[in-house]
């Protein structure tokens, strides 16, 4: 596969890691009242669709950046790459 | 020299006559040869044994689809076997065999499964073989696998190169026939980026092949002008001797190319193949098309092929398998085959054409509406019985026979991404669907359109389609005058008969089995697929699916396209094993990883073991040391004693800086951070986000914002990974900088009663060691050696008194001599990693045995280190019940109760009384060794409550090494408990 | 004035040098390294020092500025790896901190990484045999992370017929053995 990375454009995916479900963006916070049943939804359960995917790649052998990449499961056709930094960023994970 | 049956002109070069051998027989042929062709002109029409039933067989095709004709190519460790002989190129000395015969091709013993067919049709194996269960292994298979089957393997080493390469084109076209020359040079005179890739060693496809001209000249020698016109264009690639083997995903191709395969040894220092990974914007596939056969009785004596084959080698390769041919066809282009021939000399002494309105010609015979319903030969074609359109049956004598069912576009490549090819009713044929692999179009026969002036056309015009996809201007040269014959043919599949008729002559399928296949109700025509074996073969049925599917459309009453159709996956060809591996093989597998002190260990002998990449030292033997704990012992007994030295470097590196580098270590440690002070070391326990442990390592506070990391050697890369994400994912905007500086540092450490006498000695002064200025875990930026900058850690995994100092690498060589030579009169000893591993076990110390990826802190005795009072990765999901169980496991030491017994890694823990039985499991051993100092074997595990057993004598079982005896249950701190030694 | 010999990445006290055909492979200990990583909210700042120590503009994405004595390529958004002769420079890392002060994180890189340098007529069809690349649309001044047999790598173009390939010095043989292997089967 090509993932059309945002900053160095189209590179061969061999030169990243997958991670899996872009929601581990969404950590939970430690303090609520419900935390271990966040943590556990969080940590362990997935949609598994076939169609479009957001997930996360990380460009081991290239910028080290994590990318959040759509991804469609049923062609591969890859049809969204943002930075997860930025993406991170617009969840409201800024400090 | 006159071969039998070779004939006139042709693409051979006759100035070249090579001698090569096949089973025990010298024979000769012309460069330009293949190794079927050559036989043939030398009169031999046999050249295989079938699959199952070993009949004898000859060459069906001249090309890769080739079912029949397979031999094992060279000898000893260069033996392939199942090499196709149609595509194999001639050179000198050339030896290859039959195989699949025993004791020789003409007469060949198995040939008995033959008369047995009857026990041998579709389902045989799964019916007969099913009982007793425990048969098939021991008796049956071996049986089976013996009897049928393909080559052998040499069991050697293969003794040559393969390279992987990496090309990146605009357009990748897939075969350099009319349209795919036509397609090159009109992108590549465009200025487009081409890659033409051929699998013959003379591109030009059916161009070299047919008597038919191109733009006034002979259609081989357009194609060697074009090839000519193409190579000298700086952007185009043209690749002979390449078969692009797959589609993948978003516009990549794999492409093996065949650099040495017509030479006897491939030249120094040059690889046997190269697997090309082409990543293309677009892909023109003109990959042609593939005639296929009518299925009859005894359709498979050798002689008996294709009739594009048969003209194929009468044009280009001045050969034909007999000088008296017949013709069996239900179209036009059977036809063109018969004229060819008798162009070249050869008798066609008749034509059968099934149509009753076949055409007629004043140069042979012509038999309308006939069929052909048996032959004769045993080991080759004699005679041939035609059932005559009204009534009655002929015989005829003849060495070959052409069979022309019409043609098949090579559809192949366009199924690798789950596209299926649609019916085409004019021409009879599956044509390429819609739903290609993105970014990739069909042009020539491969789309069906067969005629040379359609495919030189459709080929212009596909390329001119994708250059203005490109947003390139295409300047289109003119294309040259060609034959424009439309395509006639009244589809006819197979002559009825109660006996065998040959459908997949590669895993010997017939029309019987198909039809049995169907009446047991096998109607999906993947079912039919697997319960035949047709088309499961090394040429995945690129000759009888179509065949198939037709006779399976006839006992199902259906048309042809509601049968459907099976799938062609990648590799389009069998491709060695040695292509896909590359050069990464024995050593190469991977890299190797060097330690900084690597040289100077390897000059005192040291023994080497692999951790992970890195190559270390695993122990020092001195002169008369004969076994390796000997040497493990004594560097033990004298780090202990006075003082020894280690490399360390490969413990993985992390560079962290930002103002807000403590938060993140408070972040990703689950103990804290954010308190520790600038000098100062720390031991840290990484989670996972499931609480399980993912690494241990430490972290020192080299000035406010600045810390280094340590991880293990082996989780080096999947932590730095980790940290990253930590980053960039949940903490977005934190004051964070990793980098690894893992290799910028040898590091070693120096540990012992003596260490801090032998480091006074080589660091610069004003620095001082003295416990009370450098205490336990201390960590400082310092000079050594008379100016050399260095890093000096006080932090010790051997429980000693013990440094790590690192320096700059290329310095790291210098520095263990400098150690070594500083602590001779400490009789300092360099210890290995066995010394390492026996040192902090007895000190408790946990490594990857006991970090592995179930273990959680509380596992470790380290529960209390994950802090409430703050959020870090892990520390909520670590407090799951299930991993808080009261029997949870906990990390103790073992010792056996009579001195003399070992205790061995992955022993299961026992209570006393109880059954050895994975219910009653107590826990397991993770480390053990041979103590030197406790003078038995002293081991590390994890028992259930175990930091509550202490004291408690328990059994420790190892069914596989026969061990079972008892062990007390002790602190895993075996040595100086209080740490007095390292804080001393 | 230290007294400890330093020794090459492939193990020799001076530089391995190869020739396969018209290319030449030469080993090149003479690289001072240190990584430049902006500080948060210094990432203007810190691109405007760069550019003042190279005498221009910092590296853009993929790219490779040269300059006198300082170089200084792409790695990463907001970080650069910096380039300086190792014999005037071995202290780059401490230079580069005075210099950049609270605009930039820098760290010590001189020994991460084993240099070889590339050069002669056919250096592009070696190339193909080694990463995945597409070498020959790859400027001059081109700053490509890639992969050659498992080991990560910076190629820098430096001239149409040569490149200068930065890795991981521990894997220093591992790499020279693959560049040398794929020269030998292309050239």
């Amino acid at each position: 596969m090509i993932i059309n990375h945002p900053l160095l454009g189209p590179r061969d995916s061999s030169e990243f890691v997958y991670l899996g479900d872009a929601r581990l963006l969404n950590r939970p916070d430690w303090q609520a009242d419900n935390a271990l049943e966040q943590f556990i939804d969080y940590g362990h359960t997935r949609e598994n669709p076939a169609g479009l995917h957001r997930e996360l790649w990380y460009h081991e052998q290239g910028d080290r950046s994590w990318l959040v990449v759509t991804r469609n499961t049923v062609t591969h056709e890859i049809t969204q790459v943002e930075l997860a930094r930025d993406v991170a960023r617009t969840g409201g994970r800024s400090k | 020299m006159s071969l039998q049956n070779r004939l006139d002109g042709g693409l051979i070069d006759r100035s070249e006559t090579w001698s090569f051998r096949f089973d025990n027989k010298y024979y000769k042929g012309h460069k330009g040869d293949t190794l079927a062709s050559a036989l043939l002109a030398n009169g031999v029409r046999l050249m295989g044994r079938s699959f199952k039933y070993h009949r004898p067989r000859g060459p069906m095709t001249t090309g890769s689809e080739e079912p029949n004709a397979i031999v094992e190519l060279r000898e000893g460790a260069r033996k392939e076997p199942n090499t196709r002989a149609t595509t194999i190129e001639l050179y000198d000395g050339l030896r290859a065999n039959s195989q699949n015969r025993w004791p020789s091709l003409n007469f060949d013993a198995m040939a008995v499964n033959d008369l047995l067919s009857n026990f041998f049709a579709a389902g045989f194996y799964y019916k007969t073989f099913m009982w007793p269960a425990a048969f098939w292994e021991k008796v049956y298979e071996p049986i089976i696998r013996r009897a049928a089957g393909l080559g052998s393997l040499s069991l050697q080493d293969d003794p040559d190169g393969y390279d992987k390469g990496f090309l990146h084109c605009d357009l990748l076209i897939i075969g350099g026939g009319p349209a795919g020359l036509a397609a090159a040079l009109t992108a590549g005179e465009s200025g487009a980026r081409v890659v033409l890739c051929d699998e013959d060693f003379l591109v030009g496809g059916r161009l070299n092949l047919e008597t038919y001209e191109v733009g006034g000249m002979a259609g081989a020698a357009w194609a060697a002008e074009t090839v000519a016109r193409l190579q000298a264009l700086p952007n185009v690639r043209v690749m002979p001797r390449t078969t692009v083997i797959g589609a993948f995903d978003h516009g990549i191709y794999g492409a093996v190319e065949r650099v040495s395969d017509h030479l006897a040894v491939p030249e120094d220092g040059k690889p046997r193949q190269i697997l090309w990974r082409i990543t293309s914007k677009r892909a023109l596939l003109c990959a042609g098309a593939i005639e296929r056969p009518i299925v009859f009785e005894n359709n498979d004596r050798p002689g008996i092929m294709q009739a594009s084959a048969l003209r194929a080698y009468a044009n280009r390769w001045a050969t034909t398998p007999a000088q008296q041919v017949a013709i069996f066809t239900n179209n036009d282009d059977g036809h063109r085959t018969a004229y060819d021939l008798v162009a070249k000399g050869v008798k066609v002494v008749s034509v059968i054409d099934t149509r009753t309105d076949a055409p007629t010609s004043s140069e042979y015979d012509v038999i309308a509406g006939g069929v052909i319903d048996q032959t004769w030969g045993r080991l080759g074609l004699s005679q041939i019985e035609v059932k005559m359109p009204k009534g009655g049956t002929r015989r005829i004598k003849c060495g070959a026979l052409g069979v022309s069912g019409g043609w098949n576009p090579n559809v192949h490549l366009t199924c690798h991404q789950g596209g299926r090819p649609t019916w085409n009713n004019a021409l009879a044929a599956f044509v390429p669907s819609g739903t290609l692999p993105p970014g990739m179009t069909v042009a020539g026969a491969a789309n069906g359109i067969f005629s040379t002036h359609g495919a030189l056309q459709s080929g212009a015009d596909g390329a001119k389609a994708i250059l203005a996809d490109l947003a390139i201007k295409a300047s289109a040269p003119a294309l040259p005058e060609a034959e424009d014959t439309p395509v006639k043919i009244t589809p006819f599949w197979h002559v009825k008969t109660a006996k065998r008729a040959w459908v997949d002559q590669q895993n010997d399928v017939t029309a019987k089995d198909i039809k049995l296949a169907h009446q047991e109700n096998y109607v999906s025509v993947e079912h039919l697929k697997r319960y035949t074996t047709l088309g499961m073969a090394t040429d995945q049925g690129k000759t009888s699916n179509t065949a198939g599917l037709a006779i399976m459309a006839e006992v199902a009453g259906k048309a042809i396209p509601e049968v459907g159709t099976t799938m062609f996956r990648p590799p389009y060809t069998p491709t060695a094993m040695g292509v896909y591996a590359g050069r990464a093989w024995g050593m190469e597998m991977r890299p190797t990883r060097l330690t900084p002190s690597h040289k100077w260990a390897e000059e005192q002998g040291a023994v080497f073991t692999e951790a992970g990449l890195w190559l270390r030292a695993q122990w020092y033997p001195k002169p008369g040391e004969t076994h390796w704990r000997q040497s493990c012992d004594r560097e033990v007994i004298q780090t202990r004693k006075s003082v020894g030295i280690c490399d360390v470097t490969s413990l993985g590196k992390i560079d962290v800086q930002g103002a807000d580098a403590a938060a993140f270590l408070n972040t990703v440690y689950c103990n804290g951070f954010a308190k520790l002070p600038v000098g100062k070391v720390r031991y840290g326990l990484m989670l996972r986000e499931d609480g399980i442990v993912m690494d241990d390592g430490t972290a020192a506070r080299l000035a406010e914002n600045h810390f280094v990391v340590t991880t293990t050697t082996a989780k080096a890369v999947e932590v730095y990974r980790h940290l990253e994400f930590v980053r960039q994912c949940l903490c977005p905007d934190k004051d964070v900088h990793l980098i690894s500086t893992t290799d910028a540092w040898a590091q070693f450490s120096v540990a012992g009663p003596n260490s801090r006498k032998l480091l006074e000695k080589i660091v610069d002064d004003g620095v001082n060691l003295s416990n009370e200025a450098f205490p336990f875990m201390a960590c400082a930026e310092i000079t050594i050696c008379g100016g050399l900058r260095a890093r000096l850690f006080r932090i010790s995994f051997s429980g000693e008194l013990a440094y790590e100092i690192a320096v700059p690498t290329r310095y790291g060589d210098a520095l263990v001599r400098r150690l070594m030579q500083a602590g001779a009169e400490f009789d300092v000893v360099p210890y290995g990693l066995e010394a390492l591993n026996v040192m902090r076990i007895e000190k408790g110390h946990v490594t990857g045995n006991e970090l592995n990826g179930t273990t959680t802190a509380l596992n470790l005795g380290m529960g209390r280190m994950v802090s409430k009072a703050k959020d870090s990765i892990g520390s909520t999901l670590s407090e799951r019940p299930g991993l808080n169980e009261p029997d949870a496991l906990k990390l103790v030491g073992l010792r056996p109760v009579n001195k003399d017994h070992m205790v061995p890694a992955g022993a299961h823990l026992m209570s006393k009384g109880t059954k050895v039985d994975a219910v009653h499991g107590q826990g397991y051993v993770t480390s053990a060794c041979y103590s030197p100092n406790l003078g038995c074997h002293i081991a590390l595990g994890f028992l259930k409550s175990g930091d509550t057993r202490i004291g408690e004598t328990i059994r420790l079982v190892s069914p596989l090494m026969g061990v079972d005896h008892e062990v007390e249950v002790v602190s895993p701190n075996f040595f100086d408990p209080e740490g007095e030694r390292l804080r001393a | 004035m230290h007294d400890l010999a330093p020794l090459c990445a492939l193990g020799g006290t001076a530089p391995h040098i190869d020739q396969v055909a018209g290319v030449t492979l030469t080993e090149n200990p003479g690289h001072a390294l240190a990584s430049v990583s902006a500080r948060l909210g210094q990432e203007i700042a810190c691109a405007e020092h760069l550019g003042t120590v190279l005498g221009g503009k910092a590296p853009g994405v993929g790219t490779w500025v040269r300059s006198e004595p300082m170089s200084a390529f792409w790695m990463g958004q907001d970080q650069w790896m910096v380039t300086a002769p190792f014999d005037t420079h071995e202290d780059l890392a401490a230079q580069l901190t005075t210099r950049f002060g609270i605009t930039a994180a820098i760290t010590e890189q001189t020994d991460a990484w084993v240099s070889f340098d590339m050069r002669g007529d056919g250096v592009e069809r070696v190339m193909q045999l080694c990463a995945n690349i597409d070498i020959e649309t790859t400027p001059v001044e081109a700053a490509v992370r890639s992969v050659i047999h498992y080991m990560g790598v910076y190629v820098l173009r430096s001239a149409p017929d040569a490149l200068t390939i930065f890795s991981a010095r521990s894997s220093a043989k591992s790499l020279h053995h693959a560049l040398l292997t794929a020269m030998r089967s292309a050239l």
